[in-house]
């Protein structure tokens, strides 16, 4: 037997344990917040009762996943992997999360044609071997094809430009 | 039972064959085809960009087109492995083993022209598996109860999570948490809001589209940024005359072909044993009946038939239970029945009497789709090797272009775009924390059904629990999932998980150990 202590020190180094510890918090979550709904009895189930048990089963699959980041390394498991890959991206990433954010802010005031160049723009940002010329020859050319496709083709509801003044383009 | 099965698919060619249908079937395939090529595009991710275009057409066409790419990406996938080495897409991993040695020694059309072919064989006979099995499941599935029909479920859900890729309980806590997202959303029972935290998008609960783009697109591009090597092109110069085998090369191809195909259509009757099983199980097995399995890796021709025969006759045979059941094998198939969903048709065993045209329709597309395919790999090869070539820096822009506004066409609400950029962030953590997003989809998209027929079957046992174990066809199915568990459990601390890990010794290609199937046996 291992001191406690030391065991509890190699769990926290381990991505199981916040593997796990991610299910538990998410399962805690989901099953407070079921019982604000009524749970009913079995044979008249209430909205809150499936939720609920989901979140008590999601709890404790979560202590699993926790527990079995103590054993001894499975045989083909991607432990030697930390959370965050061996170079992380976080300007990469950043970019690719923002293009459907830059999307909705000039879709939805300045109109598709905007919100597709943007879109496309700040995604190509993300990649390490860009050139601003280049970035913007991709955008123009999806932007062609993908507001002739969209707008003209399939008539996706959304102007192709509108200003922020003329109100009633949605909510 | 067989001359109606034939005089059904009669007319599932006519429903195929009309101009229309024919069009979108061949958009379908070639699409998939394309991207099944390219490395870093899965058909997961292009059946979702592709969903909201079909809000417009009629269900049939819609579900041949989708269909099309999920069976077109496989014969993508095959040349990516092939000719790079590289297992873009998992269940043809096992074909670098034997496809990249041959290729390099300048073989590589031979092996393509076989898979081809052996593809073909294979889809074929899933496809006539399709056609006579379904019918035959559905007069069973008609007599089941809400008991009957939850236990299944629950079998298929259990079983797809822990038989695909990666850790089963991390899948089962996957499968939950899908469940729970598809409760989100006004209770179609009782009416009250639950989960929307006040927010009135939310009402009719998550976009299906939004969670499909957000854990297959955003969080896998977030994934491969900047971390795809670039691709060696070296040995892509492949020509029509190179692909012809001989006679000899031919004849070696032949039994390998039809074990490939009998072990993929096995694999695919078992719920949850999609593709990526059935080509790691078709390569051991005939290493191991092999008379020199030591030459395995070399650039033997059976190594490569022989998965891909079975690949393909899995991924046909996993349209069985979707389609007669409504219950998926795998996210594709998900998504597949998500798409019917949202045509307003409800999956299920009644699905071919109501809807024959669907079903037919489809079935017959699967032949037409699969003769395309074969016509279209032969001659254009040298298009699609030039599109490996397409760097992944102009690939992903744009495909967040088009999952934006597929995601806005769904219901023109720049809500759902939204959704998808917190569920792509979410699903990029879930991914670093060695989570694999796909039985997500799979408890999404079964979970309202699941939650009706378990409160319908709890209604009318009066809520007694023990329904599920006493009547006989729900405890075989129950039998069945406590088996699955106890199994994984027993193989988890036995330690051996993977006596099918193909070739060890074999360092021509790093099979990452997540792509390995965790079962021994496909007689589970």
């Amino acid at each position: 037997m291992r001191p406690a202590t030391s065991t509890m020190r190699e769990l926290i180094g381990k991505k199981d344990f916040y593997a796990g510890g991610l299910m538990i918090l998410i399962g805690l979550g989901i099953a407070i917040k079921g019982t604000s709904y009524r749970a009913g009895t079995l044979m008249h189930m209430g909205p809150g009762f499936l939720p609920t048990a989901l979140g008590v089963i999601l709890v404790l699959i979560g202590i699993a996943i926790a527990a079995a980041g103590l054993t001894p390394a499975a045989p083909g498991s991607e432990e030697d992997e930390g959370i965050l890959p061996a170079n992380p991206q976080w300007w990469a990433w950043f970019c690719i999360l923002m293009s459907p954010v830059v999307f909705i802010i000039l879709g939805r005031y300045f109109g598709m044609l905007p919100g597709t160049f943007g879109c496309v723009f700040v995604a190509a940002l993300g990649d390490k071997d860009k050139t601003w010329l280049g970035t913007v020859i991709l955008a123009t050319i999806v932007t062609v094809f993908g507001v002739a496709l969209f707008s003209y083709f399939l008539q996706v509801p959304m102007p192709v430009l509108t200003s922020p003044l003329q109100f009633g383009v949605g909510p | 039972m067989i001359a109606t099965s034939l005089t059904s698919l009669w007319y599932g060619f006519g429903v195929a064959l009309e101009p229309h249908n024919l069009m979108f079937c061949f958009i379908g395939v070639l699409v998939g085809n394309m991207v099944g090529v390219l490395p870093g595009m899965g058909p997961l991710a292009t059946i979702s960009i592709l969903l909201p275009l079909t809000f417009g057409m009629k269900p049939v066409a819609a579900i041949l087109m989708l269909g099309g790419v999920m069976y077109g990406a496989q014969y993508g996938g095959a040349i990516c492995s092939i000719l790079l080495n590289l297992p873009c897409h998992p269940p043809h991993a096992v074909t670098c083993l034997d496809g990249f040695p041959m290729t390099k020694q300048g073989r590589g059309g031979v092996a393509l022209g076989l898979t081809v072919f052996a593809s073909f064989v294979g889809a074929s006979w899933g496809i006539t598996e399709m056609v006579f099995l379904s019918p035959l499941l559905v007069r069973a599935a008609l007599q089941f109860g809400p008991a009957e029909v939850c236990s299944l479920m629950l079998l298929g859900l259990l079983a797809g999570s822990t038989l695909a890729r990666g850790s089963p309980i991390k899948g089962v806590a996957m499968t939950v948490l899908g469940l729970f997202l598809g409760s989100v959303g006004t209770d179609l029972e009782t009416g009250s809001e639950r989960y929307t935290f006040g927010l009135t998008e939310l009402d009719d609960g998550i976009e299906l589209i939004a969670l499909a783009l957000g854990l297959f697109g955003i969080a896998e591009f977030m994934n491969s940024v900047n971390q795809v090597a670039p691709i060696n092109t070296k040995y892509t110069n492949v020509s029509i005359a190179d692909m012809r085998p001989s006679k000899a090369e031919f004849k070696r191809a032949f039994f390998p072909m039809w074990r490939g195909t009998i072990i993929g259509s096995l694999c695919s009757l078992i719920p949850g044993t999609g593709p990526t099983i059935a080509s790691f199980v078709a390569y051991a097995t005939e290493k191991k009946i092999s008379k020199h399995p030591e030459k395995f890796g070399t650039g033997l021709i059976e190594g490569v038939v022989c998965p891909e025969a079975s690949t393909h006759s899995s991924v046909q045979g996993d349209f069985i239970p979707t389609m007669s059941l409504g219950i998926p094998g795998d996210a594709v198939m998900a998504l597949l029945l998500g798409a019917l969903m949202i045509q307003g048709i409800v999956p299920g065993p009644q699905l071919i009497s109501q809807h024959p045209d669907i079903f037919w329709g489809l079935v017959a597309s699967f032949w037409i789709g699969n003769i395309m395919l074969v016509l279209l790999n032969v001659p254009l090869i040298g298009i699609w090797v030039k599109m490996l070539a397409i760097p992944y820096k102009y690939l992903y822009p744009s495909a967040m272009f088009f999952v934006c506004i597929g995601v806005y066409a769904a219901n023109n609400d720049f809500f759902q775009v939204g959704e998808v950029v917190a569920i792509g962030a979410f699903g990029y953590l879930l991914l670093r924390l060695g989570f694999h997003p796909a039985p997500i989809l799979l408890g999404f998209v079964l979970g309202p059904r699941f939650e009706e027929n378990f409160r319908r079957a709890m209604l009318i046992s009066r809520g007694d629990m023990l329904v599920f174990v006493e009547r006989p066809i729900s405890a075989v199915f129950v039998t069945l999932c406590v088996l699955l568990v106890g199994s994984q459990i027993y193989f988890r601390l036995k330690g051996s998980k993977a006596d099918l890990e193909p070739a060890d010794e074999n360092k021509a290609v790093k099979i990452p150990a997540d792509l390995a199937p965790h079962q021994a046996t496909p007689a589970e």
